[in-house]
């Protein structure tokens, strides 16, 4: 007679959004896992239909509260890009400052609010504040200093309304972003007090060979902009991304499900920018990196809250480096002049790259978009570090599995807002 | 409004969104913790796996209702709540999504999903007003952070929030910031658009698009006429209302009448 055991979590907290997780394991042996995605669909791509290519970064950053300016700046890419005009170095400087902060705040956020009271045994950062309140107001501080770029320069923290296609509405003064440098001081040495802690956790000891996906520029480590590489060997322009990769329909979810071609599932986000770009770091983020012990490759998704501790000291330290030379531009936009053209734009969201691409008409209408999220690209990498933690972890009690199952998804800081959402978790042992 | 218990309990709800309102509770940085210690968080799943079962003192609804599930999930929500505050543009108007509700959307579901027949969605994106008592709307997309601790500290101390509802344009004079319209003749929806975000957009030099929505009695009419002398065509306006407060009434009715 078959051993059946069910268990479920209807709501799998700590993560943006809403999805489900559902592990069946049948007589004693995992048997299937599926990692869902059932917020309600909002159809994006369909309602950009018939507006202004002006008006697309506005709209997009609505698909995601918590990394508009990847949006923004995806969506001003591809238009650019379809319109055939390349920004100047000043607006590119203060693109790449404004999305420093987004990885700044959105990064902190995971890092101390959402991932690390997994390994510390606490529902939430609240009640960690309550035993540790000197590191939950130390986070919290270096939070907001990213959020303070988001602010000045954007005008506000989410939905920021200083960012359209060609470059700014107004460029920053350099005073007003002077004024930031303090705090922005005081970060870099709290980022990395902040990542030194987070070593100090117990991580499980496991690694899967990744095909690693990111943006990839030739002098810096990617943020705006790049071309797209894996770890496998793939070296393409952004606009060819359709000729690589697919996306699926999976029944199951509302998300759609991305592969590579020849090689399957893959993985964006801080581990796969951190092992294909690691060199172009900071020298102060690859001597923290090495001295929380990340070799140049980091395949344990668990350690993923150190990579994204490096990369918040890198985003300081690059902030830092922009406005020490910052020269606001003037003008602060490039004219954009509509083409019936279609354009592409890829840029590095924290949670990985995040790809656009518009077809416009000879007035600038949209005629066709499509928008491809990091969460529903990093969806089949995810169910395939359940399969491995859950196959490594059936002994353990119905509580602790779906514990340890919540936080590899956690792991992945998952938007699922972006990719679509309502998160579940259901473990099924029939 | 009645005195709270000693520690009231909140929760923190989701519905068809972006999470960007309920992140601004987390952006409050400076106030985070003191409102912690004020309130029982008792169900806010993005920023906690403690779930407390209702009732709740104050619930917060991030999002617009989409699905057949969510009109039963808020009709539970607002059974276990002594007070309900919609959060947003989304939960306040229906938000971008809502934009649906002038189209067909059974068209918009091959656009995006490749087996459409197994998207469960609704024809339309309604605010949580139309479907349960709201006890009151915090407007913006997203809301206002200054306005969200003010809420959140009026209701701990069982008074009423302080809430504009003026225009856009009172807190552009309150800023300084000269009239975008009048000094460069960029079209701005300030004048019909509720106060509460402070006045952003004008002071980065571009108009107000009016995220936080209509406000009490606009008159549209007067500031399409306004937008024609400056040349904007009727296409452009219609557009400019349909965006994150489509389904707001003034702006939704102004967005049908002809030009």
């Amino acid at each position: 007679m078959a051993e059946t055991r069910e268990i479920r979590t209807d709501y799998l907290a700590r993560v943006e959004g809403e999805g489900a997780m559902l592990v069946r394991v049948r007589n004693g042996a995992l048997e299937e896992v599926q990692f869902r995605i059932f917020e309600p669909p909002r159809f994006f791509e369909a309602l950009l239909r018939g507006r202004q290519f002006t008006e697309a970064p506005d709209i997009t950053a609505r698909i995601c509260g918590i990394c508009p300016i990847a949006y923004m700046a995806g969506a001003a890419a591809a238009m650019e890009q379809a319109c055939g005009v390349e920004l100047t170095e000043p607006i590119r400087l203060l693109r790449r400052l404004i999305y420093c902060g987004e990885w700044i705040e959105s990064h902190v956020l995971h890092v101390a609010m959402l991932h690390a009271p997994d390994f510390l045994g606490y529902d939430g950062a609240v009640e960690l504040a309550r035993d540790r309140r000197d590191l939950v107001e130390l986070a919290l501080r270096l939070k907001k200093a990213g959020n303070e770029l988001m602010r000045v320069i954007g005008g506000r923290e989410v939905h920021p309304v200083n960012f359209k296609v060609g470059g700014f509405y107004r460029a920053s003064t350099p005073a007003e972003l002077r004024a930031l440098v303090p705090e922005l001081e005081w970060a870099r040495e709290a980022a990395l007090g902040l990542l030194r802690w987070t070593a100090s956790f117990d991580f499980p000891d496991y690694e899967r060979d990744y095909a690693f996906v990111s943006l990839r520029q030739p002098a810096e480590y990617a943020i705006e902009r790049g071309r797209i590489v894996s770890s496998t060997g793939l070296d393409i322009p952004v606009e060819e991304y359709e000729r690589h990769f697919t996306e699926s329909h999976v029944e199951r979810s509302n998300a759609l499900h991305s592969t590579l071609e020849g090689v399957g599932a893959y993985l964006v986000g801080p581990l796969a920018r951190y092992a294909n770009n690691h060199e172009q770091l900071s020298d102060a983020a690859k001597a923290a990196a090495e001295e929380v012990g990340l070799g140049p490759v980091c395949r344990n998704p668990f350690k993923s809250i150190l990579v994204r501790g490096v990369e918040t000291l890198y985003a300081i330290e690059e902030a830092l480096r922009i406005i020490a030379s910052y020269e606001p531009p003037a003008p602060p936009e490039v004219a954009c002049v509509p083409r019936a053209a279609t354009g592409c734009g890829c840029t590095e969201a924290p949670r990985g790259i995040c790809w656009h691409r518009y077809e416009l008409d000879e007035e600038g209408f949209i005629r066709d978009a499509k928008i491809v999220p990091p969460t529903a690209q990093n969806q089949k990498a995810i169910e395939e570090d359940l399969v491995g933690v859950v196959r490594g972890s059936l002994d353990l009690p119905d509580d602790r599995l779906a514990h340890v199952c919540e936080q590899t998804i956690r792991n992945y800081d998952p938007c699922i807002s972006c990719a679509t959402h309502f998160l579940r978790l259901e473990v099924e042992r029939l | 409004m009645s005195a709270v218990p000693a520690t009231p309990t909140l929760a923190v709800w989701k519905f068809a969104s972006c999470d960007g309102c309920q992140l601004s509770l987390l952006d409050c940085e400076d106030e985070l913790l003191a409102i912690a210690e004020g309130i029982e968080i008792a169900y806010f799943p993005e920023a906690t796996s403690r779930a407390v079962e209702g009732p709740y003192d104050v619930s917060l609804v991030e999002g617009s209702v989409t699905t057949r599930h969510d009109v039963e999930r808020i009709r539970e929500i607002r059974e276990q709540s002594r007070l309900l505050v919609t959060i947003g543009a989304c939960a306040t108007s229906g938000g971008i999504q809502a934009l649906r509700n002038f189209a067909d959307v059974r068209k918009w579901i091959p656009l995006v999903y490749a087996s459409p027949e197994v998207i469960s969605t609704l024809d339309t994106s309604t605010p949580i007003a139309d479907h349960v008592t709201v006890d009151l709307e915090l407007r913006g997309c997203p809301v206002s952070k200054a306005q969200l601790v003010e809420t959140v500290s009026a209701l701990l101390a069982g008074r009423k929030p302080r809430l504009p509802s003026t225009s856009v344009c009172t807190e552009c004079k309150a800023r300084g910031t000269p009239c975008v319209m009048v000094v460069h003749g960029t079209p701005c929806l300030g004048p019909v658009t509720q106060a509460g975000c402070g006045a952003i957009c004008p002071a980065y030099a571009r108009g107000c698009y009016g995220c936080f929505g209509p406000m009490e009695s606009p008159n549209v009419n007067a500031l399409a006429r306004q937008w024609r002398e400056l040349g904007v065509d009727h296409a452009e306006l219609v557009r400019a209302l349909r965006t994150f407060n489509v389904n707001a009434p003034a702006f939704r009715e102004a967005s049908i009448a002809g030009g």
